[in-house]
């Protein structure tokens, strides 16, 4: 197998659209999405003025997440690689964000572009954790590539205690983060200054995202889901694909993490248990596998649904015991159900069941094809 | 080397449970070929019901036979009920399929129970005793030892000597041949839920006692044990796990008596990639030329 991979042209499959329609329509997908995202900020900037500041954290919390999900569509939906260990990469990225923070505070910098800079480490930190086992996940398939990356969301979170003289144990670490610029004025609600930035860097992830998924890469990823040995017979270097879409997806997931680290101003062992890991899967399945629209649905919903159970176990009278029992456990119960049904009657998910909607409102209308 | 003995003896023990457990994997894998990652949340969920009967009747051993009970019929639900309807054009679909499961199953122990861990009792001691001067097995290990003797002989001639057996093998090996000569293949692709089933809420009894105690994520790390312990033996082979039970076992014990026990997560994960990465079919598994 390896004598074939070696023999495998690295630059084969570059010749095969470098030129042609593809290469003319690459910049007007790159403005269409950027444009898309111009929108999408202009809309959460005017979102952000007209909701009260607990809504303002919770979209920031939606994009946090966004991150994440989107990152994981890619790589389950679009490269075929189921993984488990999500949540440890957004671990990772949240416990670099936390030590580059505490580092500059104990330094004594102050400065906008901190935190930033921070980000940034934290996507490098999750990008690296990701290449090693994104190395190990080429080479793993299906059930046997879930158990690792199974064993990593569960032991990772572990090494947080193990070296607590780093990692503060289960207490976990504060993330000191700066005010508002003073130019936004005094008052400038804390709330909206947090969706502003996690609103950037998500919108900043999904262009690069999004055009990614239109190019070369997406494609390659596409084939060799779909069929690895064709893909390969057409050139393409299967295990390295399989790493970059690991790499790509551990970044996305190493961001969110970073950025929910930021938004709680601190981290722990608790929030990246293997429920995150399973909850992020759920949300990219229930959203629809494969698009970054249904990772936003998914990212939504991880926020929204906890939020729908808080209101209805308000309704209930039940004891506090009770009460505190089922809102914590009800939102986990009502994922889980989501997760088998979806599953087994609308594995598209909900941005499956939109498009096919939109694909049956567009052929009642004669004259009007979709492209 | 008390200790080192104390630690072999110890770990064996553990490896034992971990052995039936990886063969509840093996049993699913071979018949549906599906890796069953809802195996310990549903073994978590029948030892909640052992632990409900035992309270009610104030006996360990009803508790015990109400938790295999339960398995069995757990597991023969899981099929009827999720896993059959689940379209197997991928693989990662019936593992997506359990994760919901344990997500699910998880949720509702919490709802029913609460998150704190509730103490779990053993029928015998779990003070070792001591032979010439050292401290040896415990009652409990040797209580341990027995069932999962017991559970693996039970199996091997199940599915060697009986016609059930037979049956199995052969619904699991060619489902459609099978169907032709007279085989209800459903019914023991059922039966095979069933006793994996039953065998993950013998090893889920036996194993949560020795750790914290009874918790809705209780069996979390030991899944991951036993699944390393399946794969080292090779998901196909229930000696391999048998085999790669006792011997995850014993690196856990080695490891957590002489590294920490904070880092036996590690090494377990550890030993998971080395053996996937240097032989991904398992130990025990025979040279196979690649599929296309």
């Amino acid at each position: 197998m390896s004598a074939t991979r070696a023999a495998t042209p690295p630059h084969t499959s570059r010749r095969a659209d470098g030129a042609g329609p593809d290469g003319a329509r690459r910049g007007s997908t790159l403005r269409r999405h950027a444009g898309l995202a111009v929108i999408a900020a202009l809309l959460l900037v005017a979102a952000s003025y007209n909701l009260e500041p607990f809504r303002n954290f919770q979209l920031a919390t939606v994009a946090a997440y966004l991150c994440a999900t989107a990152g994981l569509t890619i790589l389950t939906g679009l490269n075929g690689q189921l993984s488990l260990g999500h949540g440890a990469l957004m671990a990772t990225g949240a416990y670099t964000v936390a030590l580059c923070q505490n580092a500059f505070a104990d330094a004594g910098m102050t400065g906008g572009w901190l935190l930033p800079v921070s980000l940034g480490a934290a996507v490098v930190a999750a990008l690296a954790v990701g290449a090693v086992v994104g190395v190990a996940a080429a080479r793993l398939r299906g059930p046997y590539l879930a158990g690792v990356t199974l064993a990593v969301a569960v032991v990772v979170p572990a090494l947080a205690v193990t070296f607590d003289g780093v990692f503060n144990g289960e207490q976990g670490l504060a993330v000191p983060v700066e005010p508002p610029p003073a130019f936004l004025g005094v008052y400038f609600p804390y709330e909206r200054w947090q969706l502003w930035v996690t609103a950037a860097a998500t919108l900043l992830a999904l262009v690069l995202l999004a055009n990614l998924v239109r190019s070369r890469y997406g494609r390659t990823f596409r084939a060799v889901r779909d069929d690895e040995v064709a893909a390969r017979l057409a050139g393409i270097h299967v295990a390295r694909t399989q790493v970059i879409a690991f790499v790509v997806s551990a970044a996305g997931a190493g961001l969110g993490g970073a950025l929910l680290a930021v938004l709680a101003q601190s981290v722990s062992p608790g929030a990246f248990s293997l429920t995150l890991s399973l909850f992020l899967l759920m949300a990219v399945v229930v959203g629809g596998l494969g698009s970054l629209t249904g990772a936003a649905w998914g990212a939504v919903l991880l926020v929204a649904l906890p939020d729908l159970t808080h209101a209805v176990t308000e309704q209930l009278t039940l004891s506090p015991a009770v009460a505190q029992r089922v809102e914590g456990n009800l939102p986990l119960a009502i994922f889980g159900i989501t997760l088998v049904v979806v599953m087994i009657a609308a594995p598209g998910g909900v941005q499956g069941l939109l498009s096919r909607l939109a694909r049956a409102v567009s052929a009642r209308r004669p004259g009007r094809r979709r492209p | 080397m008390d200790r080192f003995v104390f630690l072999t003896l110890d770990g064996l023990s553990r490896g034992a449970v971990l052995a039936a457990f990886a063969l509840a994997l093996v049993l699913i894998w071979r018949a549906a070929r599906i890796v069953n990652f809802a195996q310990g949340a549903m073994a978590v969920a029948t030892a909640y019901v052992a632990y409900s009967v035992s309270a009610a009747t104030g006996s360990y051993w009803l508790g015990f036979l109400a938790a295999l009970v339960a398995g069995l019929l757990l597991g023969a639900a899981v099929d009827l009920v999720v896993m059959r309807f689940v379209d197997h054009a991928s693989p990662l679909n019936p593992v997506i399929v359990a994760l919901g499961l344990v997500l699910l199953i998880q949720a509702v122990l919490g709802m029913a129970y609460g998150s704190e861990f509730l103490p779990a009792g053993t029928p015998f001691s779990r003070n070792p005793l001591t032979v010439g001067g050292a401290a040896v097995l415990s009652p409990y290990d040797l209580f341990v030892f027995a069932a999962v003797a017991v559970v693996v002989v039970g199996l091997a001639w199940t599915f060697t000597r009986t016609a059930v057996g037979l049956r199995m093998r052969a619904a699991a090996f060619a489902p459609e041949v099978s169907r032709l000569l007279g085989v209800n293949v459903g019914g023991m692709l059922t039966l095979g839920w069933a006793l994996a089933s039953g065998v993950g809420a013998l090893a889920g009894m036996l194993v949560i006692p020795t750790e914290l105690g009874l918790h809705p994520h209780a069996m979390d790390l030991v899944f991951v044990s036993a699944f390393t312990a399946a794969v080292v033996g090779g998901l196909d082979s229930p000696p391999g796990a048998v085999v790669g039970g006792l011997a995850v076992g014993l690196l856990l014990s080695y490891v957590s008596g002489y590294a920490g026990s904070d880092l036996t997560p590690l090494a377990v994960l550890v030993l998971l990639l080395a053996v996937l990465l240097i032989r991904p079919g398992g130990l025990f598994a025979p040279v196979a030329a690649r599929r296309v």
